[in-house]
C-alpha cells in the first residue's frame, strides 16, 4: 500500500472536517479525490503531508507510519491548492532553492521547456499571472522522481494548450509506476485520467470504486451527472 | 536548519530594512562619539537608547519576518525538512542578522575611535553582549506571539503591547510599588523584580559595570552588592540565557502542534 488511512479525526474549533476517514491507496494508479467545497479534501491531503496534525488516527505513507517523522515527505511531491510563493524571488532561484533543500536529482530544465516558462525564469514571482504561477508550481512538482505524487487543484488557471501537457505529464507518471493523488471540480478531468474515485462528503468517504461502478450505483450515463447524483442521493 | 537559516539570513542582507538599521547604528555611533567626544560617555548615553530601541526593533521585525514569509514556511513544510528546523533557521537567521547589523554598526565607529587603546572596551563589549541577548529575546517572543496568532493585525497588536509593557510600564509599576511598599524591606523584591524583565536587567548590568551606580539611590546599593560580583554577574546572564531559551522552547513546542 502507499498511503494507509485508518480512522482519522480531525476538527478546526467547532468545525468537525473530518470524522474517520479510511482509506488505502494502491501503488501504480491515479486516484481522484472528489466532494463538494469544505468536505475535507484539503485536510486529508494536509493531514498525508503532516501539514495537518490530526486529532486522531493512524496514516502510513509506504508502510511506515508518518507520526512526528519528516523524512517520508521526501517521497512525497506535493503541488499546493494555492501557489503562494514568497513574493520577492525570481523563478530560477526558487527553483535552485527547492533543490537545495531537497537535495535530490532534478530534471528540471525539460519541464520548463514543455510548459515554455524560459522567459519568465529571472522574473519574481510577484510579477507573474495566476496561470503561470501554476506552471512554475507543476515544475516545482514534477521536477523530483518520488513514487507519490498528491496534486491539489493542478488545473486551476492553466490554458487548454497547458492542460493538455499536464494531462500528458501525468500519464507518463502514471506509466513510470507512480502513485497519483488528485482534486479537482473539473470532471472532465477527473474523468479522462482517474482510475478510482474517492468521494468524500462531510468528513467521511462516502464513495471509492471505478468510474464503472459509480455509474451503475447512481444510474446514471453521465459522469458528471453520476457525481451530482452522489451529492443529492445522500438519505 | 543550517540550509533555512542560510536563506532567512540572506534574505534578510539583502533587504532595505536591515541595512536601515545598520546605518541607523552606523550614524548613532559616529554622532554620540562626535558630541561626546570620550569613549565612556558615548556607551552611557547609547545603552539608553539601544536598551529600548533593540526590544522593539526586535519585536517588529519579528512580527513581520513571521507574517511577510508565511508563504516561504508553507512551502517548505511540505518539503522533507523537519519542522522544528523550519521556524529554528527562520528565527536564528532573523535574529542573527540583526545582531550583525547592531555589532558591525556600532563596531565600526567606536573601532575607528580608538576603542581597542581605551579601558571602555570591556563596558563596549558588555553593550554589544546584552544587545545580542535582547535580540535574541525579543525576536523570539515575537515569533511566539505570531505564531499564535493566525491574524496580522492581532499578532502586531500584542507584540507592540509586550514591547510598551516590559520597557516602559513594567518600570512604572516597579517604582509605583517601591513608593507604596516603602516601609518594608524591598531587597529582595527589586532585586527579582528586576531579574523578571529582561530589559531591566540589562541596563542594570550594564550600569553597575560602568560604575555610575551612585546615580540608583538606595537601591543602587544592594544591586552594586549583588550585580557587582562575579556571582551577581553569571547570574544575571544566565538569567538573560533563560530569557532566550524560554521564547525558544514555546516556539518548537507550538510549531510542533500547529495546522497549515
Amino acid at each position: 500500500m502507499t498511503i494507509t488511512i485508518e480512522n482519522l479525526y480531525k476538527r478546526f474549533g467547532k468545525n468537525h472536517v473530518l470524522k474517520g476517514v479510511n482509506l488505502s491507496v494502491e501503488p501504480g494508479r491515479i486516484y481522484a479525490i472528489l466532494g463538494p467545497n469544505g468536505s475535507g479534501k484539503t485536510t486529508m491531503i494536509k493531514s498525508i503531508l503532516g501539514m495537518v496534525i490530526p486529532d486522531q488516527g493512524e496514516i502510513s505513507v509506504l508502510d511506515r507510519p508518518i507520526k512526528h517523522g519528516w523524512k517520508y515527505r521526501k517521497q512525497i511531491d506535493y503541488l499546493p491548492q494555492i501557489a503562494n510563493f514568497p513574493p520577492n524571488i525570481k523563478v530560477q532561484e526558487l527553483i535552485d532553492m527547492i533543490k537545495d533543500l531537497r537535495n535530490s536529482t532534478s530534471a528540471e530544465e525539460e519541464l520548463i521547456d514543455l510548459f515554455g516558462l524560459e522567459p519568465f525564469l529571472d522574473k519574481k514571482l510577484s510579477t507573474l499571472s495566476g496561470g503561470t504561477k501554476q506552471k512554475v508550481n507543476i515544475v516545482l512538482t514534477f521536477m523530483f522522481d518520488s513514487p507519490l505524487i498528491i496534486l491539489d487543484e493542478p488545473t486551476t488557471g492553466l490554458d487548454p494548450w497547458a492542460l493538455i501537457r499536464l494531462k500528458e505529464l501525468i500519464q507518463k507518471e502514471k506509466a513510470n509506476g507512480k502513485t497519483i493523488l488528485i482534486t479537482s471540480h473539473i470532471m472532465q478531468f477527473v474523468e479522462e485520467i482517474a482510475n478510482e474515485i474517492v468521494y468524500l462528503l462531510e468528513g467521511e468517504i462516502y464513495f471509492k470504486g471505478g468510474i464503472g461502478k459509480l455509474l451503475d450505483q447512481t444510474n446514471e450515463i453521465n459522469f458528471e451527472h453520476a457525481i451530482a447524483a452522489l451529492t443529492t442521493k445522500k438519505p | 536548519m543550517i540550509k533555512i537559516l542560510k536563506y532567512s539570513f540572506y534574505d534578510l542582507i539583502r533587504s532595505r530594512w536591515s541595512y536601515v538599521y545598520f546605518l541607523f547604528y552606523l550614524a548613532l555611533g559616529f554622532v554620540l562619539l562626535f558630541l561626546n567626544n570620550d569613549v565612556s560617555k558615548a556607551v552611557i548615553t547609547l545603552m539608553n537608547v539601544i536598551i529600548v530601541l533593540i526590544p522593539l526593533i526586535g519585536t517588529i521585525f519579528g512580527v513581520m519576518y513571521y507574517y511577510n514569509s508565511r508563504e516561504f514556511t508553507e512551502l517548505l513544510l511540505a518539503q522533507p525538512i523537519k519542522r522544528s528546523s523550519i521556524f529554528m533557521g527562520q528565527y536564528f537567521g532573523v535574529a542573527g542578522s540583526l545582531t550583525l547589523s547592531l555589532v558591525l554598526g556600532l563596531g565600526i565607529p567606536f573601532l575607528l575611535y580608538g576603542l581597542l587603546r581605551s579601558n571602555a572596551i570591556f563596558d563596549f563589549s558588555l553593550l554589544l553582549v546584552t544587545g545580542a541577548f535582547l535580540t535574541f529575546i525579543f525576536v523570539g517572543l515575537s515569533f511566539v506571539i505570531a505564531i499564535s496568532n493566525e491574524n496580522k493585525i492581532k499578532g502586531f497588536g500584542y507584540a507592540v503591547l509586550l514591547w510598551l509593557f516590559l520597557a516602559v510600564v513594567y518600570d512604572g509599576l516597579f517604582l509605583m510599588s517601591l513608593i507604596i511598599f516603602e516601609e518594608y524591606p524591598l531587597d529582595t523584591f527589586s532585586l527579582v523584580s528586576t531579574m523578571l524583565n529582561p530589559i531591566d536587567l540589562s541596563r542594570i548590568l550594564i550600569l553597575l559595570k560602568l560604575d555610575i551606580s551612585a546615580l540608583l539611590g538606595y537601591t543602587g546599593a544592594i544591586f552594586k552588592k549583588f550585580f557587582g560580583t562575579d556571582l551577581g554577574f553569571l547570574t544575571s546572564m544566565a538569567i538573560l540565557l533563560l530569557w532566550t531559551a524560554l521564547p525558544i522552547g514555546i516556539l518548537r513546542y507550538k510549531a510542533k502542534r500547529k495546522d497549515f
